[in-house]
């Protein structure tokens, strides 16, 4: 906006409630420690956050966490413009996935729409001092001054983090990269994009390894696309991708360099009671998730997540309702197209509890054991730190407590699509547009 | 979003499948309505691209079969077959044709037909196909009288099934695309379809090569020569439009050059025209 000095009356207010576009979060990720949480926006930006470690002493309480506050915070990626196609490439961060750590510093990849980078993040908290030849503000010294020798020594400064770009993927993908997973190999991930699945060497940045493509070679005949790809956490060699007609393959490398043919497919029959136009539209899968066990499959579609066996191809164990009320609303959602929207899901460290979101702000948690859902909201008008999260109901019909939200006072914009559980406690990270919120767990708190 | 269910009637009478078409339409369930708005929908959100980004291709593959369960539904209530049969009577006066295109356009499942497979096709495979064959090359109108009508008569020729038997030209006739697909880009004010434009600019682009005799196009054709084919890659075109420079309806009717002798290949059966791109350069002719 232009700046106006004649009218200095402009009410400015709405700037307040105004989200900037680039600041809404695109990703969420914890490391492998959980002590670092990483997270991208729109516009191409990163940042880390570190839990706050307290003293470790024994009188340290259960549930009296650390916090999580700013590391640091990096560009990622710019916007870029695609001269061939005259269309621009956009800096949105569509994953971030941390690499284990091998040594002091930290490395993770950060992807938009074409280009995975590779960035070290290290700390630099001590600095040498003590030289001969120059003196403290790094001013040679009169050789005449110099009497004795010494040994600089290291001495603590301010902490230093410094991120840099030490790999640069270019070029490897025309679709949109949707997915990158590292290998439980340490040495290679791969990258998903709606048609092809790359696989890359992290040391290797010039070439890359084609292991599923799906492009029909007439571009008419393209039905299906790739939505979500993942690694197994254990089988350097098993990956599954998940499509937009709802199903998951299992691939393994072994079997063929190129792994269109799948060694299992997991499908549910369709219900042909519930048919509809939009029947193909909801049963795609928006994200899926290995288990920690390496056992089990999480997946999301637009009304439920589904647990599936590897071990059983014909249907899901454990199906959830996420918001089954939206069911008779799929049109306006079609219209809207909110029902194109791409929730995640995530598992806890035990993978007794799965967790994905849902609209106005609310988030579903679901206990396996039990079966039971809760629903709960991200929304800072009711939540200030440290206050217990209250479970919230949605009401459509029967009988309203107070409390409840009606199915039609459900705001639409306000959606939880990012979110990650810590990898050994009970601690999530909700990305809600442009707010990050960390709950959790307390010792003694009411259980799902 | 389209008005739905304005029903409109012909004033002079039109032709007699029509109206038993809009009687049947109006009578349709509400089923059938739906299904015909959800397709209009449908349609509207595979064609509108205010592009500078590249659109979502997990989206645009989700609603584009979308559309062609419609499609198929309605080839099974036979509601396909009345389609076609309305598009069959050729001879029509091209005001009259205009008018019932503006109909059909508006309030009928039929057109939904045209505009399916205009999308779903994907365009840009069809054109090849089709220009190996001179005889349509040269269907261009009857009638100088509407140049509009020439537009939807020219997408009607690029019959898919007709010509399945020429495929083994595609690829020859891939490289000769260059960049004529580019003049054809219509821009209107709610976003472009570049359809069935590209269909009619393909034509004569690739209609210069084959006969090698340079026609009125010859100029845009040298103009746009140097523009690389990969901008036509059916990835970017199913992927959606690009920002190429565009030219207005008004261009596009100069281009179309009326020279050639119309054969009945306009009363083919199961012909599709992109209605819905005839609808935009109509409403823009008539300031609607």
């Amino acid at each position: 906006m232009g700046e106006d000095g004649e009218s200095p009356k402009i009410n400015h207010s709405f700037l307040r409630d105004y989200v900037t576009e680039a600041d809404v979060i695109s990703t969420v990720e914890f490391n492998q420690t959980g002590d670092l949480l990483a997270t991208g926006d729109k516009g191409g930006r990163v940042v880390i956050f570190q839990r706050e470690t307290e003293s470790k002493d024994e009188s340290e309480e259960l549930g009296e966490s650390g916090e999580y506050n700013v590391y640091s915070t990096f560009q990622s990626h710019e916007p870029d413009f695609d001269y061939l196609k005259s269309l621009e490439i956009e800096e949105k961060i569509n994953k971030i996935r941390w690499l284990p750590q091998q040594n002091a510093a930290h490395f993770l990849l950060s992807t938009n729409d074409k280009t995975i980078k590779l960035w070290k993040v290290s700390e630099r908290d001590k600095r040498p001092e003590g030289y001969n030849l120059k003196d403290e503000e790094g001013r040679i010294k009169d050789i005449s001054t110099v009497t004795s020798l010494r040994v600089p020594v290291l001495k603590p400064t301010d902490l230093m983090v410094e991120v840099r770009p030490r790999r640069i993927f270019a070029n490897g993908h025309t679709y949109h990269v949707n997915s990158i997973s590292v290998n439980s190999d340490g040495e290679t991930y791969l990258s998903a994009d709606d048609l092809r699945i790359n696989m890359w060497h992290l040391d290797i940045t010039d070439r890359s390894f084609n292991i599923v493509d799906i492009k029909p070679a007439n571009m008419e005949d393209l039905t299906e696309v790739i939505t979500a790809a993942e690694f197994h956490p254990q089988h350097c060699h098993l990956f599954v991708y998940s499509s937009s007609k709802g199903t998951l393959r299992l691939c393994d490398m072994r079997e063929s360099a190129l792994c269109d043919k799948h060694s299992k497919i997991f499908e549910e029959p369709e219900d042909p009671g519930n048919r509809s136009f939009f029947s193909e539209i909801i049963s795609s899968v928006s994200d899926v998730k290995f288990s920690h066990s390496g056992r089990y499959l999480l997946t999301r579609d637009y009304l439920t997540v589904k647990v599936w066996d590897l071990n059983m191809e014909k249907g899901p164990v454990e199906t959830y309702q996420v918001h089954e009320y939206l069911r008779s609303k799929l049109c306006s959602l079609y219209e809207n197209d909110c029902i194109f929207d791409k929730f995640e899901c995530v598992w806890n460290s035990t993978d007794s509890v799965i967790m994905t979101g849902a609209y106005n702000s609310f988030f579903r948690m679901f206990d396996r054991e039990t079966g039971r859902g809760v629903t709960l909201e991200a929304w800072r008008e009711s939540s200030k730190p440290r206050a217990v999260l209250r479970t919230r109901r949605i009401y459509n019909g029967g009988r309203r407590r107070r409390g409840d939200v009606g199915v039609d006072s459900l705001d639409f914009t306000k959606k939880i699509l990012h979110m990650a559980w810590h990898p050994a406690e009970n601690i999530i990270a909700i990305a809600a547009t442009n707010n990050l919120y960390i709950f959790q767990d307390r010792v003694n708190a009411e259980n799902l | 979003m389209f008005s739905k269910g304005t029903k409109r009637k012909f004033s002079d009478g039109g032709e007699e499948i029509s109206d038993e078409s809009l009687l049947g339409a109006r009578v349709a369930s509400s089923y059938s309505l739906q299904r015909q708005s959800l397709l209009d929908m449908s349609l509207i959100k595979l064609q509108l691209c205010h592009m500078l980004v590249e659109p979502n291709l997990c989206r645009s593959v989700l609603i584009a079969n979308t559309v062609r369960q419609i499609q198929e539904e309605m080839t099974h209530d036979g509601s396909w077959h009345m389609v076609t049969e309305a598009f069959c009577s050729a001879g029509q006066s091209p005001s009259e044709r205009l008018v019932a295109t503006e109909v059909l356009c508006r309030s009928r499942e039929q057109d939904a037909e045209p505009k399916l497979f205009s999308v779903i096709s994907y365009e840009g495979c069809c054109e090849e196909e089709v220009v190996a064959d001179e005889t349509l090359c040269s269907v261009s109108v009857s009638d100088t009288v509407s140049n509009v009508c020439l537009a939807g008569r020219m997408g009607q020729c690029w019959e898919k099934s007709e010509l399945s038997g020429i495929e083994r030209d595609e690829e020859a006739l891939e490289d000769s695309r260059l960049g004529s697909g580019e003049e054809e880009e219509i821009d209107t004010e709610d976003g472009a379809s570049t359809e069935s434009p590209k269909t009619i600019g393909q034509v004569f682009g690739t209609f210069e090569i084959k006969n090698g005799s340079p026609g009125p196009d010859s100029a845009l054709e040298e103009l746009f020569s140097d523009v690389d084919t990969s901008y036509y890659d059916l990835d970017t075109m199913l992927t959606g439009m690009q920002s190429a420079p565009k030219m207005g309806p008004y261009d596009l009717l100069d281009s179309l050059a009326p020279s050639h002798s119309s054969p009945s290949i306009v009363s083919t059966p199961n012909c599709r025209s992109d209605l819905n791109e005839l609808d935009h350069i109509m409403e823009i002719i008539v300031g609607s």
